[in-house]
């Protein structure tokens, strides 16, 4: 057994990462709709869910088992192969594309291996995101076309054009960090952005690459069928857009690769525009290492005191445990400064990753959605010059002065 | 049988059952979903070569943005499934002994190269994607700003076409 396990250390390693990152992202995306509800919710002066559980905690099992246990017909007229291809195409590519984010800065040491934060440590990092991306179209389309319906078939049809448009922007509007950088790989990406760390904050590419932030996070929207850009689930105009047809666990499927690839865009600007783990604040100040621990300790506390006013079992016993569980990990950061070195870039990186995911939300709150003919005027006729623009300039920039 | 060989013998497979379901398929849509597993079979051939970026832009401008488009046009004329006519007489006189030629053509010229099937890894000039872009903006400078000029002119025609109506 233990000599199987140091034969075969690298791809079982491989395997429980893959696991346990399928099981983080699943998790924090039920708890993103949670999050997404809640958030909307308190925009427009409503309490959002807060029956199933504390403050609606539980409200995510209940939908996820609502999901399994609905009916699934399958409408007459479908193209079979087709409608089941195409939720699990969405999927699939939008859980493989969170493999090649890294996590953090350093291996993490256990058992006398070094384990990396992050699956697949690609030297086509960025590329091979792109790569997903301009696949995840199908998902969409192939799900509006088979369905055999006129308004999926809208839908699928308005995403198409509309994923096709953005890409050119998409991409173009990343050309100016890979510049500053010199390579695709994500990590390299950040190293570049840690020339000056007395700068912190102001060293990162959102300062240079103002536009070519601004272009790639609204491309990005458009590329996820987020609000402003639902167009292509318009459930004013088409019903529900490209998955009418689907009910149960293939529309959860179509979901969960949404909220999958909204995970993904947050760590991609995070990454590319706002230094990934990188601290905002300059390297000298060593005070600021107690941070995660001066947020957890308190929010522990607050979850305790939080959870023992409610009657029900849930809020009784499970939140002062977790209250309790955050409490002990933000002590224990005080008490082992190894492990509160290790924790600061995964801190800073999550932390960030957390802002874009509210940023989403609360563009989903605030803005209304756009016209047809808007969508496309805008993709071609400001975001592709701007981020053409952006790359001609970035190129002189550094042709003068030097990538730093 | 190496890992590399095994992974080889996979996506060829896929290549050619793909390239052979796309002809089968009555559906448009069907054909180019088979189009699209050659595309990314091929890319899988190239990143087996050591090319990463060549198999990432295929998978992008191939797999992506061509394939979309098919499917986008396939979906907008909402083509339905093809017609099957007897096969011409020519093409049963002249296709299958040309296929034929073809095909040993093919498999004498890579009996005769002494390479194995599986090419090796790319080292060195096409490895990586810096020296792809200084063989592309030094070496081959020319041809590739005429290809360029070529694209410009079509786009600058597809406008043209496409502008035609208002008049």
């Amino acid at each position: 057994m233990i000599s199987f396990l140091n034969a075969n250390a690298t791809i079982i390693i491989y395997l429980v990462k893959i696991a346990l990152l399928l099981f983080i992202v699943l998790t924090v995306n039920a708890y993103l709709t949670w999050f997404e509800r809640k958030v909307v919710a308190h925009m427009q002066s409503r309490w959002g869910p807060h029956r199933v559980g504390p403050h609606g905690l539980l409200q995510p099992l209940a939908d996820g088992a609502k999901f399994l246990l609905k009916e699934d017909p399958t409408p007459a007229g479908v193209d079979k192969f087709t409608y089941f291809l195409a939720p699990l195409m969405a999927l699939a590519l939008a859980l493989t594309s969170i493999a090649i984010i890294p996590f953090g800065p350093q291996p993490l040491h256990i058992f006398g291996r070094d384990i990396t934060l992050g699956i697949a440590d690609l030297n086509i990092g960025i590329l091979a995101l792109f790569a997903i991306t301009a696949l995840s179209v199908y998902g969409v389309a192939l799900a509006g076309w088979s369905s055999n319906s006129k308004y999926p078939l809208l839908g699928g049809l308005r995403s198409s054009a509309q994923m096709v448009s953005y890409e050119l922007a998409l991409t173009m509007s990343v050309v100016g960090v890979l510049l500053l950088a010199g390579s695709f790989n994500l990590r390299d990406i950040i190293n570049a952005q840690a020339h000056h760390p007395e700068r912190g904050i102001l060293g990162w590419n959102v300062w240079p690459q103002i536009l070519g932030f601004f272009c790639f996070f609204v491309a990005a929207v458009a590329e996820t069928n987020r609000v402003p850009f639902d167009l292509p689930e318009a459930e004013s105009e088409l019903v529900a857009g490209f998955h009418t047809e689907y009910a149960s666990f293939k529309f959860a499927m179509f979901f969960i690769a949404e909220y999958t690839s909204m995970i993904t865009v947050s760590c991609l600007c995070t990454i590319m525009f706002f230094g990934g783990w990188l601290s905002p604040f300059p390297a000298s100040w060593t005070f600021t290492h107690y941070l995660p621990s001066v947020i957890l300790i308190p929010f522990g506390l607050w979850v305790i005191w939080d959870g023992i006013r409610y009657e029900t079992i849930f809020g009784k016993i499970i939140l002062p445990g977790v209250g309790a569980a955050i409490f002990v990990i933000g002590a224990v950061l005080i008490a082992f400064s190894s492990v509160n070195e290790f924790i600061q870039g995964p801190f800073w990186l999550l932390s960030k990753i957390f802002v874009f995911l509210f940023v989403y939300v609360w563009m989903r709150g605030t803005l209304p959605r756009f016209r047809y003919d808007q969508l496309m005027s805008f993709g071609w006729k400001l975001l592709l010059p701007v981020s053409i623009a952006n790359v001609v300039i970035t190129a002189f920039a550094i042709l003068m002065w030097g990538a730093r | 049988m190496t890992p590399q060989l095994a992974i080889f013998f996979v996506l060829a497979a896929l290549a050619v059952l793909g390239a052979l379901n796309l002809i089968i398929q009555r559906h448009p849509i069907h054909s180019a979903l088979s189009l699209i597993v050659v595309m990314i079979a091929l890319a899988g051939l190239y990143l087996l070569m050591g090319s990463e970026f060549v198999a990432a832009v295929q998978i992008i401008v191939y797999g992506g943005a061509i394939m979309v488009l098919f499917v986008f046009v396939i979906m907008l004329l909402n083509a339905g499934v093809e017609e099957r006519t007897n096969v011409s007489k020519l093409a049963g006189v002249a296709g299958i002994p040309l296929a034929v030629a073809l095909l040993g053509f093919l498999a004498a010229a890579i009996a005769r190269s002494n390479e194995s099937a599986q090419t090796g890894l790319q080292s060195g000039t096409l490895a990586n994607t810096k020296e792809i872009s200084t063989m592309l903006f030094k070496d081959f400078v020319y041809p590739f700003e005429l290809t360029s000029f070529l694209i410009l002119v079509a786009i600058l025609g597809a406008i043209v076409l496409a502008q035609r109506e208002k008049n």
